[in-house]
């Protein structure tokens, strides 16, 4: 099939649109601009809504009323907005709504900058809101993955009933990639008896709701969330590998930095440095599994972010002790170059860890 | 033997959670009330709030939704893009819509959101225990206004029918009270009108109701509505600030 050009942040837009989502809510914020420009084009040609909220705060709760009718909704953010959103987030997983929400991660904390980053790891995977729940979380790391993990977010979002978010940074969202557009098959609307659209006096009144005054109640259903987390945690781990079979030294990046980090490995392969990458292409559930294979041959793992270092917590949570697990970061905005990475694998192939 | 007085049908047969003498009791039943008369109780959508009313959704017996506290508006116009076809009402008190929501309650009038709000003003944060809310009265007795509250250093309280009423999306904007018979009376027909106004696609339409907290005002229920009518109408004046019906007969 023939490719289109096309940006990240469009990418994603019209993923959401071929997935069957007609519901956008959003609110204007440096660098995901083009994913809600895209669709106030789209959606009013397509019967769709878009809708600019008052704030990232109405925009998360519009989804949470669209969601809580049934119907596919998203909204999409940059870092400070996302903040904002928390709360409605909280209230979506806590009332067992699906939605999707895009985070175009810009430099922090407060204000912080424009430039891309991955310094919102932790609150994407950790605490994207007050209490005990998880969002399942996909981070991309090219344009045609833009488009590809939002049928899977939509699909996911409705299979277990909860929030999911695609982590994406300000480099994914503006760069331009050849992309293959292909009508996903598994986009199917499925039944939501649950939702409040009017009982039709059919059936009693739906309620959506996340309060339960009793403590045992709130345990008991906390828990039986943390049941189906766990089913998650065995069937949606995703990750890509990279020469990591005979690899004495594995990276493990996402996104933006797991690309440097790619051509690093290729820089050090010519230098005889047997690197390889474990590239997460789920943040939560983290994929162990696919770190857990090489801990026996790896004489050590790299974890290289576009943060302070968030993300190895969870490496080294995998690896435990077993081997030495480094890391490389550069935050702010700034990107790390394949360079700086290489001479990071190098100080660990000469025995510097 | 005939019925003659019966529990409205959008209500369900499970006790209120509300304190004695307090009127929310009444606010709810002509909800329901004017629910049954428009037959639009399966096509109907609730919004609970944060507040007192928070667990009206066991109340009521249409499809219902809890929302964020202040949130309402903005999860009533999720809904309503999703179904516009449906019925969408958001029930709020005055800490919930004036304060915390200020700007999605706006800013649902400011888009002429379809939708419709009941708007409860017993000027106190009732469920947390009674602390100076954004309508809380000038010398008001509060929790956190012990000595009363001193506008110099408070403020002032809002008025929300007022204010909305500049706004173009606005269809309908009336205060109303509940303090005795005949007002009863009247808010019921400003309900109806909203929810009217709503199936007929005009807009955005609130009906402020003037409520009793006799709980955390510290009287008994008929000391409560006096105090209604010797402090609150005078501050908060009854009737209508806007109605869209009015506006476009005059411009003919």
């Amino acid at each position: 099939m023939a490719k289109v050009l096309m940006k990240g942040n469009e990418a994603l837009a019209e993923a959401a649109v071929m997935a069957g989502c007609k519901h956008f809510f959003g609110y204007p914020i440096t660098p995901q601009t083009e994913l809600a420009a895209y669709m106030a084009k789209k959606m009013l040609k397509i019967g769709g809504v878009y809708l600019q909220a008052e704030s990232e705060i109405a925009a998360i709760n519009m989804v949470l009323g669209a969601a809580a009718a049934g119907k596919r909704a998203m909204t999409s953010s940059s870092s400070p907005g996302i903040s904002l959103k928390s709360e409605g987030i909280s209230y979506i997983a806590g009332s067992d709504l699906p939605a999707v929400i895009v985070n175009v991660q810009r430099g922090g904390p407060g204000l912080g900058g424009i430039q891309p980053s991955q310094a919102d790891y932790w609150q994407a995977t950790r605490a994207t809101g007050h209490g005990d729940f998880h969002l399942l979380v996909y981070a991309p790391s090219t344009v045609q993955e833009m488009m590809d993990l939002v049928t899977l977010a939509f699909d996911n979002a409705d299979k277990y009933r909860m929030p999911v978010m695609i982590l994406s940074d300000g480099m994914l969202g503006q760069m331009m990639e050849p992309v293959e557009v292909k009508q996903p098959e598994s986009s199917a609307p499925v039944e939501k008896p649950w939702a409040a659209c009017g009982h039709g006096n059919k059936r009693p009144h739906n309620v959506i709701n996340s309060l339960y005054l009793t403590p045992q109640s709130l345990e008991a259903l906390v828990k039986k969330r943390f049941k189906k987390y766990e089913t998650i945690k065995k069937e949606e781990q995703k990750a890509d590998e990279y020469l990591t079979d005979d690899a004495d030294y594995i990276i493990v990046a996402y996104g933006a930095s797991s690309r440097i980090s790619r051509t690093a490995v290729n820089l050090a392969r010519k230098e005889g440095i047997k690197a390889g990458l474990i590239r997460p292409i789920t943040l939560w559930p983290y994929p162990d599994m696919y770190i857990e294979k090489h801990i026996s041959h790896a004489k050590a793992f790299l974890c290289v972010e576009m943060s302070m270092g968030q993300m190895v917590d969870d490496v080294r949570l995998c690896v435990n002790g077993r081997k030495p697990v480094a890391f490389y970061g550069r935050t702010g905005g700034i990107i790390p170059s394949p360079d700086e990475v290489l001479s990071e694998l190098r100080k660990l192939a000469g025995g510097k860890y | 033997m005939a019925i003659v007085f019966q529990k409205p049908k959008a209500l369900l047969d499970v006790p209120f959670s509300y304190c004695p003498g307090c009127t929310h009791g009444i606010i709810h039943r002509l909800v329901a009330e004017v629910i049954d008369e428009l037959g639009i109780e399966g096509k109907t959508v609730g919004v609970s709030p944060v507040g007192c009313a928070v667990m009206n959704y066991n109340f009521f017996a249409c499809d219902m939704v809890q929302a964020p506290h202040g949130r309402a508006p903005a999860v009533a116009t999720g809904l309503k893009r999703a179904i516009p076809e449906n019925i969408v009402f958001t029930y709020q008190g005055d800490g919930d819509l004036a304060a915390i929501g200020t700007a999605e309650t706006v800013h649902a009038a400011v888009r002429g959101e379809n939708i419709t709000i009941i708007f409860v003003n017993n000027a106190i944060y009732g469920m947390t225990g009674g602390q100076m809310a954004p309508t809380s009265l000038p010398n008001q007795v509060t929790q956190t206004t012990p000595y009363g509250r001193d506008t110099s250093y408070a403020g002032y309280p809002i008025r929300v029918c007022e204010m909305l009423a500049t706004l173009e999306g606005t269809a309908l904007a009336q205060r109303v009270s509940v303090d005795n018979v005949k007002n009863v009376l009247n808010a019921k027909k400003a309900i109806k009108k909203a929810f009217t106004y709503q199936i007929e696609k005009k807009g955005f339409s609130i009906v402020e109701v003037l409520s009793t907290c006799p709980t955390n005002w510290g009287m008994d229920a008929e000391e409560s509505l006096k105090w209604l009518k010797d402090n609150m109408i005078p501050y908060y004046p009854l009737g209508v600030y806007k109605d869209i019906a009015n506006i476009k007969e005059a411009s003919k």
